[in-house]
């Protein structure tokens, strides 16, 4: 409830102080247009946005569990082949040194223009820091409990299975809160580089139309859609980690 | 990559534990840890191992149970008659090592559960009950005190049924009436195997141990213990009288 209370005064200050700029700062309303204007397109362009919104949130939830799912088992894999850290880990760092965000035109080009392309950028965007949050704490294993599991004969994949994997889900917890925060970015970005659906792609019309008014509410729709996937992610994450105290 | 496989009950020779053997001198890197010592603990005989802190115990007992990768031992250990222990050792560490993602009877069941084999529920629980936790089995590790920890872990490993049993200070965290029950249930659950038994306490060696070897910097020294079957009375005179010897002699041996 006191949270609740917090963000409604945060927003409602926020709202006074862009009324404000609109009103004492002078602004034409071609560059930021006045919260009232903005909330009246918001309402009228319900169907619109939601249309967009939805092409938007699929392609963040696609890439969001593709990326999660793939990162989770490449975390696993380079901790249990020596191999593949020696080789492909060097590769995941340096892969690294390519910004995401200049891998768009290519992916557009390669995935066409619908939804794929933009799966793929949310996924590559969350792939890392997943990958090596989790892998971080699968090097991790507290000594004593592998200790333990040696001498009473475990197999290496259960141990990996019941010991290993839930002992490092704090980190997984912390790479897919991440995750969860970059996912929009990559869809957003995909989306400019080539669509004709999408939040991303709506504002960029909205833009080169000069209907301002329409940019911001993408945008804000774009902010509370990502708000809204944090606390869920948050939540989910707190229940996979109760018990790790 | 893998641990290895394991031997199935029959295999691990509870009918003829083996004894525990080592000799020499133990490094970690440069530093030393403790010898020149010989140390022998009898094939189905609970021996005790009293001395200061510090003095090398855990690390002895480690080596045991294969953990001594970054132990350098100038000499040999094992199995007495060169029986191989990997597999038929149990360990309770001087942690209580606990998973708080496992509820009571899922961690003391933790065993079976690595090596693929059906976990014994039942047993599990009657463990449990032994330990006077049963009102406690579906919680989780961090709901429960110091000794109560202590207890399960006491638990998980009277669950795996080792030829070979490790006990690294295992009742140290529990008051006196407690702790004498833990040592009865021990002593009968333990009854026939090989035990060896780190411990503090004078008394609990006084009571537990066929065997009782002090270690000290200066090497290991075998206590003559009664001839009496264990546990021994905490108030006979038999007790007390070897309790104060050995509480004098660790006074004098520095
Ligand atoms: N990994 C290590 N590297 C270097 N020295 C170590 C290491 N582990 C233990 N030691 C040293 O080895 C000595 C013996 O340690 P050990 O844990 O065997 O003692 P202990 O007799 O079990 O003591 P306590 O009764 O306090 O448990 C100590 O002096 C300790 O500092
Ligand atoms: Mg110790």
């Amino acid at each position: 409830m006191n949270r609740l209370k917090h963000i409604t005064a945060l927003i409602l200050m926020f709202l006074i102080l862009w009324q404000s700029l609109v009103t004492f700062g002078d602004l034409p309303a071609f560059l930021l247009p006045p919260p009232s204007k903005v909330a009246q397109t918001l309402w009228h362009s319900r169907a619109l946005l939601a249309e967009h919104a939805i092409v938007t949130g699929l392609e963040v939830l696609l890439g969001l569990v593709l990326g999660a799912s793939i990162g989770a088992v490449t975390a696993v894999w380079l901790t249990a082949s020596q191999l593949a850290r020696h080789f492909v880990r060097p590769l995941l760092v340096f892969s690294q040194t390519i910004p995401v965000f200049a891998l768009a035109p290519l992916l557009t080009l390669w995935l066409g223009y619908g939804l794929l392309s933009k799966v793929a950028m949310a996924l590559l965007i969350i792939f890392f820091p997943v990958t090596s949050a989790f892998f971080d704490a699968l090097m991790r294993t507290p000594a004593g409990w592998m200790e333990q599991a040696r001498v009473m004969g475990g197999s290496y994949w259960r141990v990996m299975w019941l010991i290993r994997i839930p002992a490092a889900l704090p980190g997984f917890a912390s790479g897919l809160r991440l995750a969860a925060v970059y996912a929009p970015i990559g869809a957003i970005i995909g989306e400019w580089v080539g669509a004709s659906k999408g939040l991303g792609y709506l504002m960029l019309l909205a833009n080169g139309r000069a209907k301002i008014d329409l940019m911001f509410a993408a945008l804000i729709v774009l902010a509370v859609f990502t708000l809204i996937l944090h606390v869920v992610v948050d939540k989910g994450c707190q229940k996979l980690t109760r018990n790790h105290t | 990559m893998g641990f290895g496989t394991w031997a199935s009950p029959h295999d691990a020779g509870l009918s003829a534990p083996p004894g525990l053997y080592l000799s020499g001198t133990a490094k970690i890197g440069e530093t030393l840890i403790f010898g020149p010592v010989i140390f022998e603990a009898l094939p189905g005989q609970w021996t005790c191992l009293l001395g200061p802190s510090g003095v090398g115990k855990s690390t002895l007992l480690r080596l045991f149970a294969g953990l001594g990768e970054a132990v350098t031992l100038d000499g040999t250990f094992g199995g007495k008659d060169g029986t191989s222990l990997s597999n038929c050792v149990a360990l309770m560490a001087q942690e209580d090592l606990l998973m708080p993602w496992l509820d009571l009877r899922q961690n003391v069941t933790l065993g079976a559960r690595i090596r693929g084999t059906r976990p014994d529920f039942a047993k599990a629980e009657t463990l449990l009950a032994r330990v006077g936790l049963e009102a406690h089995i579906h919680k989780r590790p961090s709901e429960l005190s110091g000794g109560q920890r202590q207890r399960v872990a006491l638990a998980r490993t009277l669950m795996e049924d080792r030829p070979v049993v490790l006990l690294d200070e295992p009742f140290s965290a529990l008051d006196a009436r407690t702790r004498a029950e833990m040592q009865d249930l021990a002593a009968e659950t333990l009854a026939g195997r090989t035990v060896l038994h780190v411990t503090h306490d004078p008394g609990e060696a006084a009571r537990l141990g066929h065997q009782i070897l002090v270690m000290t910097e200066t090497g290991i020294t075998d206590i003559p213990a009664p001839a009496t079957s264990i546990p021994r009375m905490y108030d006979s005179t038999e007790t007390l009288d070897l309790q104060g010897q050995l509480h004098r002699l660790l006074m004098e041996r520095r």
